[in-house]
């Protein structure tokens, strides 16, 4: 009796153990979240000021980060202007016409495997596609552009909406298919004017998180957009993007860009967070409307 | 607007022609759709060919010993990719050691342990951390973490722990073990890959345990209650029953993880010190291939341009068998659960 009650205490002891262990874990994870955003909190509004969305970083220390913002705005509506409807079309592929399909299935997969691929590959292939060849075009003088960046962001904006239209597509009741099919409708008439808008809301959400996910993507931009210390509206030109401009002050010795730095950084924290609890919102007000 | 137009047209002729034009039209839209999907292929394709092709000139070169030399010197445009390649694996290797047993503390905690309103807050709170965008890893790592870690972590690893101690006198660990070699360092900053590890530690945590997490919800009840019946601890139930039957999705979990840390860029730039040198210790300054190129690319030409874009294919190569893997084995349990 003595050994199975000494194996019982022992067993018990080890299960709160690794139970307190998994506590201690979930801890460590939430206060790196805390003292993450802590600081970018703290630093960030100590550095705010109205320049900041008033003046261009060509002032330096002096200056803001107003073309910055522009210039991401642009790039990234480029971004999603491009990805938003090849994804949804793509997603609609997937999920109406190749389902269960070799093709589909791979392409799925692929899909999954671009949605984690490293940026700053996909920002050299935009290189070698978009900027290349412009450049041979106007003589050797390198021409990064807005065109190129956006281009790049849609490369990463593509994955998450091709697959979050795909998974909401596939969530409409078939009898809904069915029903439209049996009156007659045709397949493509059937799924832009029916499918796609009963998976709307759900389509919207995977647009809000691909745009989260690009605002903050700085790697691909490096070598496209570039940079630019002046305000520009037109894409053609090099442009500076809220990421770029915080990368190049961190890297900075100056104390003064640090703090605009920080209070970049917490700009786009904000912009980023507000963006997915928008998209969170989004989906679980359509969960709603359709019980 | 057309399609409107070309319907009252078609009352007249009935039947045959308009059957015939909605199958037309339907085949055009199911091409179109087609090729947006195969775009998602053309993509994939486009930058492994891409940085193939711009990384010819490195291949060429080089050949096979651009792979084991850790020569970098713009100087006389020598390159080995030895430098980067053992930055990227190592600090990602050391992401996966904190990551792997923390997510799955987080995950099992979630699951299993905590009550059940307060599991919704604090798995959204995990994943707002995958929110971040990776500069901000950077900016905190470079400012906050960085010195932090300078200041009281790594004192006392490089004395207790390393060869190289402020005092000179040598703990037992750094003369018996391999351990001392690997903490000791003289550099007096905060940039190291165990630096840039621990960055990208926190970074993948909220990946690999919501992946962990989602699959653990899959065993089935019965399963657990029967292993419970039988008078199973919580942790015997999660280690013996949980986990063997999640265990290839929780290995795609972890290859996913893997993934991310691999190609990580921004955040692994700040803190990684990007030193050209290999160096035994993990305290010291090193360089991973995307730190590399994001470093140095638009101030490259040559030979060195072309290097950094052989760099890239690797590292897109690399990336894309561990991901592959990822997603097969994710599969696997999804196969499992008859999806």
């Amino acid at each position: 009796m003595a050994t199975s009650s000494s194996l019982y205490t022992y067993r018990r002891i080890k299960n709160v153990i690794a139970l307190s262990l998994s506590v201690v874990a979930t801890l460590i994870g939430l206060i790196f979240l805390a003292w993450i955003l802590w600081e970018t909190l703290r630093q960030g509004i100590g550095a705010l000021r109205p320049q900041l969305f008033t003046k261009i970083t060509a002032y330096g220390e002096d200056g803001g980060l107003a073309n910055a913002m522009v210039g991401s705005f642009i790039v990234n509506l480029v971004g999603i202007l491009i990805a938003t409807p090849i994804g949804v079309l793509a997603g609609t592929w997937l999920a109406e016409y190749a389902n269960g399909t070799k093709l589909g299935e791979s392409i799925r997969f692929l899909n999954d495997i671009l949605l984690s691929a490293p940026s700053i590959v996909l920002g050299l292939f935009v290189y070698t596609i978009v900027v290349l060849p412009s450049t041979s075009l106007t003589n050797g003088s390198t021409t990064f552009s807005g065109w190129a960046g956006g281009v790049a962001l849609a490369l990463i904006a593509l994955p998450v909406i091709v697959r979050t239209s795909d998974e909401m597509l596939r969530l409409v009741p078939s009898t809904l298919r069915e029903a439209s099919l049996s009156l007659g409708i045709p397949q493509w008439k059937l799924t832009t004017q029916i499918l796609i808008r009963a998976a709307r809301s759900g389509i919207i959400t995977g647009v809000l998180l691909a745009l989260a996910r690009i605002s903050g993507e700085t790697a691909p931009l490096l070598f496209t957009a570039f940079g630019n210390n002046y305000m520009t509206f037109n894409p053609s030109d090099k442009m500076s993007s809220l990421p770029q401009v915080i990368y190049q002050y961190a890297n900075d010795p100056g104390e003064g860009l640090h703090a605009i730095a920080w209070a970049g950084a917490f700009v786009l924290t904000m912009f980023v967070l507000l963006l997915s609890l928008a998209s969170r919102l989004v989906l679980s007000r359509s969960k709603v409307s359709h019980d | 607007m057309q399609a409107n137009v070309g319907a009252v047209a078609a009352t007249v002729p009935q039947g045959e022609e308009r059957a015939r034009r909605d199958a037309r039209h339907d085949r055009l839209f199911s091409w179109l759709l087609k090729g947006c999907a195969l775009l998602v292929l053309a993509c994939l394709l486009g930058a492994a060919g891409a940085t193939l092709w711009g990384g010819r000139h490195a291949f060429g070169t080089f050949g096979w010993h651009f792979l084991v030399s850790s020569a970098w010197d713009p100087g006389s445009d020598t390159y080995g990719a030895l430098v980067p390649v053992y930055g990227t694996l190592m600090t990602s290797f050391i992401a996966l050691i904190i990551a792997v047993p923390v997510s799955f503390g987080v995950a099992l905690y979630l699951s299993e342990v905590a009550p059940p309103w307060l599991r919704t807050p604090v798995a959204s709170a995990i994943e707002l951390l995958a929110g971040i965008p990776s500069i901000i890893y950077g900016m905190w790592g470079l400012f906050i973490f960085a010195p932090f870690f300078a200041d009281h972590i790594k004192p006392w690893l490089t004395n207790y722990l390393g060869d190289k101690p402020d005092d000179g006198k040598l703990s037992w660990v750094a003369q018996h073990t391999f351990l001392g070699k690997l903490f000791g360092s003289d550099y007096p900053f905060g940039a190291s890959i165990l630096t840039a590890g621990i960055v990208l530690a926190v970074m993948i945590i909220p990946f690999i345990s919501s992946v962990m997490r989602e699959v653990f919800q899959t065993v089935p009840t019965r399963l657990k209650e029967s292993a419970y019946a039988l008078g199973s601890s919580t942790w015997e139930v999660s280690w013996d029953i949980v986990l063997p039957y999640t265990r290839s999705a929780v290995i795609g979990g972890i290859f996913l993880g893997l993934g991310r840390a691999l190609g990580e860029t921004m955040a692994v730039t700040f803190v990684l010190g990007n030193a050209m040198q290999l160096s035994p210790s993990i305290l010291d300054p090193g360089a991973s291939i995307a730190s590399t190129i994001a470093n140095q690319f638009s101030e490259a030409a040559g030979l060195q341009k072309s290097t950094l874009m052989a760099l890239a294919f690797l590292l897109f190569v690399v990336t894309f068998i561990v991901l592959l893997i990822a997603r097969w084995m994710l599969r696997q349990l999804a196969h499992k659960e008859g999806r």
